[in-house]
């Protein structure tokens, strides 16, 4: 009777047990459950908080091109994970908090992350906007893409300013190309009016010369002066008419 | 498409006038206004109306080389200006107005021309245009300073390195992507372009230009020939040269154009693609060039609502629509080159040769029209003896830059295309007309054809004789009859102004000023004709009275 009792009383820890198990068991899925069900709430497209990503592999890689699969929305969640820990640097940012939903062929979906300190809720969208910002480039370089081929759409990327030199280049060639024009211009010039001038104290030599001549002939009556070449049709009739008087021989 | 017309005026038009005054030149021995006054003493009119041409056509040239000027000091940054659209205020995204056109359309229609959006609203004078402005006449007063002998001495550089830099473009031209698309588009006849009167008169004043005829500087010239001087055998070889030297110059600028239009045009539809496969999530790649049509009747189809929310961006792209936007004149030469070259490897480089082409071929037609002006001015004995070549030079130099400042305004480049519309091309029609009817009715076909034997030593064939009596006036006046029933069937005169917001040229009509100044740069020109057989008429009367 007592190895009965024995018997009877070890089935019914074991039953005991088991109904335990079970109901642990119900209860742990039916919250999971729950979760998952208010989790799939909170990433819906146009949802609260949620952002909207589109990644351009081909255009960006070519040949070199990915397939997106789950172990890239893996990355994904985890890049996020990093980029919001690394943002608010406290470390309660799992990667299963980061949700994706809606994934398309084009490669687009939307995320949401979820905070898990609070009850279902998700981080504002406005912290996760100055998280991806702030890692732009860690993000970027983790996919091998840009800032154009993965796009967070309503977050815009900072362009790189353009390189300013303190004064335009163009000035600088201007003035250089000016200076050499008006050096030119000055040197003409200043050429010219000097031929201009030896050209006028060449004539006006000249004019004192034969005045200088006329005033020898009419004193020394009738020894020619060389400088009567210069005067054409200066002949003095009386030399002509000398030489006719001597016969030639 | 253009060649038709360009060939048959050439052969019709182009080689016997140049023959024709030529001949006149060399059987005259004297400039354009002495050689009209032999002919005949009621004809010295017409010098004086060249003269005026020429003086107009300086006033808006230079114009050209300042922007030239502009390009050249740009291209030595890195990269270059006009290859990438600048920032918009707050750094998010590029300048709106550079979005909706290309960078190099913003870089010119904005950072160059500042251009306002119409005619009537002038703007202020942009310092930095005025000071290229001032520039290029600085140069071209220091070709002229010295008169012919120093600007013969320039033409050497000027005429020989476009040829240089042209044999390297042709090369690189060639080699781009698309170009086989423009010369295509250079070399199919388009028959409904023919019956366009435009196309004709652009083809006719394209070769009065290129050859000089009219401008009275040809006659010039051939007085210094020797009178026994072959100069039927010139005339065809230097038109000849001429064309064949425009031809490869088109080929060129076409290889390029036809790269740049399909580079527009593949642009145009990746833009499109990825709209289209940014809105309804389409895997990357399944929206082609090729496909594209019967996905968008597809998507239609099946998201009726979103595709008419998305229609009004969609837009229509077209290869052909790309070719036939012909952009004006002046901006062609500066858009499209500078589009082409940005996209090349050491861009720089193109960027300084074309532009350094570009500014000789402009200060050696400078050069021609300022000495134009001069020479009569420097000829009359009243000015020449008071003032000296430097003076005189630096004076027509000095006013016509004054005037220039005009084009440097925010609307001035609407001016500039009024200037190169309307000052020279009637006018040039009209001279030239008198000239052939003067030579062939007044001086007698005949007594001209005795003068060339007894200088030459030849007869002209019929063919010559033909042309002159009869199919280059019939052209001519044929010419200003569609001109002038162009007019007449458009109403008012109208322009392409550039829009901001849309990012493109639109049509706008001239106003009442406007009109005014086109009809007083034709009329004074054009009635210098009979102004001057009307003075030399009356002196007749009154010495014949006195």
């Amino acid at each position: 009777m007592e190895s009965l009792r024995v018997l009877y009383r070890g089935d019914l820890l074991l039953f005991l047990q088991h109904f335990h198990a079970d109901r642990m068991l119900r209860v742990l899925l039916l919250t999971l459950s729950v979760v998952a069900i208010a989790h799939a709430g909170l990433c819906k497209p146009d949802a609260q908080n949620a952002f909207k990503v589109r990644l351009s592999i081909k255009t960006a890689l070519g040949d070199n091109a990915y397939a997106w699969d789950a172990n890239e929305e893996y990355l994904f969640k985890a890049v996020m994970a990093f980029a919001m820990r690394r943002y608010s640097s406290k470390s309660t940012t799992q990667i299963s908090n980061v949700l994706l939903c809606n994934v398309t062929d084009r490669v687009s979906f939307w995320f949401v992350v979820t905070d898990s300190s609070k009850n279902v809720t998700t981080v504002p969208g406005s912290e996760v906007e100055a998280a991806i910002r702030m890692n732009r480039n860690r993000i970027n370089s983790a996919f091998l893409l840009s800032d154009k081929t993965l796009q967070f759409v309503k977050i815009a990327s900072t362009l790189s300013p353009p390189v300013e030199p303190s004064t335009p280049v163009w000035l600088i060639v201007f003035g250089v190309v000016l200076c050499l024009i008006l050096a030119g211009i000055v040197f003409l010039v200043v050429a010219g009016i000097r031929q201009h001038k030896k050209k006028n104290k060449k004539s006006t030599e000249r004019e004192n010369l034969e005045e200088k001549c006329e005033v020898t002939i009419t004193v020394e009556n009738g020894i020619p002066c060389e400088a009567l070449d210069l005067k054409a049709g200066h002949i003095n009739g009386v030399f002509a008419a000398d030489d006719e008087r001597f016969t030639s021989l | 498409g253009f060649l038709i017309p360009y060939f048959i005026m050439l052969i019709a038009e182009g080689m016997p006038l140049l023959y024709l005054e030529l001949a006149v030149g060399q059987r005259m021995r004297k400039g354009s206004i002495g050689a009209w006054k032999i002919i005949s003493p009621y004809l010295c009119g017409v010098g004086v109306a060249s003269v005026v041409v020429s003086f107009f056509l300086s006033m808006y040239y230079n114009v050209i080389n300042a922007w030239a000027f502009w390009y050249l000091f740009h291209s030595f940054q890195d990269p270059l200006p006009w290859a990438t659209c600048p920032l918009n205020s707050n750094r998010t995204g590029y300048e709106e107005e550079c979005e909706t056109t290309s960078s190099t359309q913003y870089f010119w229609y904005r950072q160059t021309l500042n251009i306002s959006p119409s005619l009537e609203a002038s703007g202020g004078v942009q310092w930095e245009q005025a000071l290229c402005l001032t520039l290029a006449w600085l140069v071209v007063y220091l070709c002229i300073l010295r008169g012919t002998e120093s600007t013969g001495k320039v033409v050497y550089v000027t005429a020989s390195l476009p040829y240089c830099v042209l044999i390297v473009y042709l090369i690189r031209g060639l080699t781009l992507h698309g170009a086989v698309n423009g010369l295509i588009y250079m070399f199919t006849p388009k028959l409904e372009q023919l019956s366009n009167p435009k196309a004709w008169i652009s083809a006719a004043t394209q070769i009065f230009f290129s050859l000089g005829l009219g401008f009275g500087s040809l006659i010039a010239f051939a007085s210094y020939n020797e009178p026994s001087n072959n100069c039927e055998r010139h005339a065809i070889i230097v038109s000849l040269i001429n064309s064949a030297t425009s031809i490869f110059a088109s080929i060129v600028t076409f290889s390029i154009y036809g790269f740049k239009a399909t580079f527009n045009y593949e642009s145009c539809l990746n833009k499109v693609i990825l709209l289209l496969m940014n809105t309804f999530d389409l895997e990357e790649g399944s929206l082609t060039a090729d496909n594209l049509s019967e996905m968008k009747d597809y998507l239609m189809a099946t998201h009726p609502q979103e595709y008419a929310h998305l229609s009004p961006q969609l837009k229509n792209c077209s290869l052909e629509a790309e070719l036939d936007t012909a952009v004006q004149g002046t901006g062609l030469a500066f858009i499209v080159y500078s589009e082409a070259i940005k996209n090349m490897e050491v861009p720089q480089l193109y960027s300084v040769l074309y532009f350094i082409m570009l500014l000789m071929l402009g200060i050696g037609s400078m050069l021609g029209n300022t000495a134009a002006i001069l020479t009569p001015l420097t000829d009359s004995r009243t000015i020449a003896t008071r003032f000296s070549k430097e003076v005189i030079s630096g004076a027509v130099c000095f006013i016509n830059c004054v005037i220039g400042l005009i084009f440097t305004m925010e609307a001035g480049s609407y001016w500039f295309d009024i200037f190169n519309d309307y000052a020279a091309t009637l006018s040039l029609l009209l001279i030239v007309l008198v000239e052939t009817i003067a030579v062939c009715y007044i001086y007698g076909i005949r007594r001209f054809e005795k003068d060339l034997y007894t200088m030459t030593g030849r007869k002209p064939n019929w063919y010559w004789k033909l042309m002159w009596a009869f199919a280059s006036p019939l052209l001519i006046i044929s010419l200003f009859i569609f001109y002038l029933s162009d007019y007449i069937l458009t109403g008012t005169l109208q322009y392409q102004a550039w829009d901001a917001t849309q990012g493109q040229l639109v049509t706008k009509d001239y106003p009442g000023y406007a009109l005014a100044m086109i009809g007083l740069l034709v009329a004074s020109s054009t009635t210098c004709i009979p102004l001057g057989a009307l003075v030399t008429f009356i002196r007749k009367r009154l010495k014949r009275e006195s």
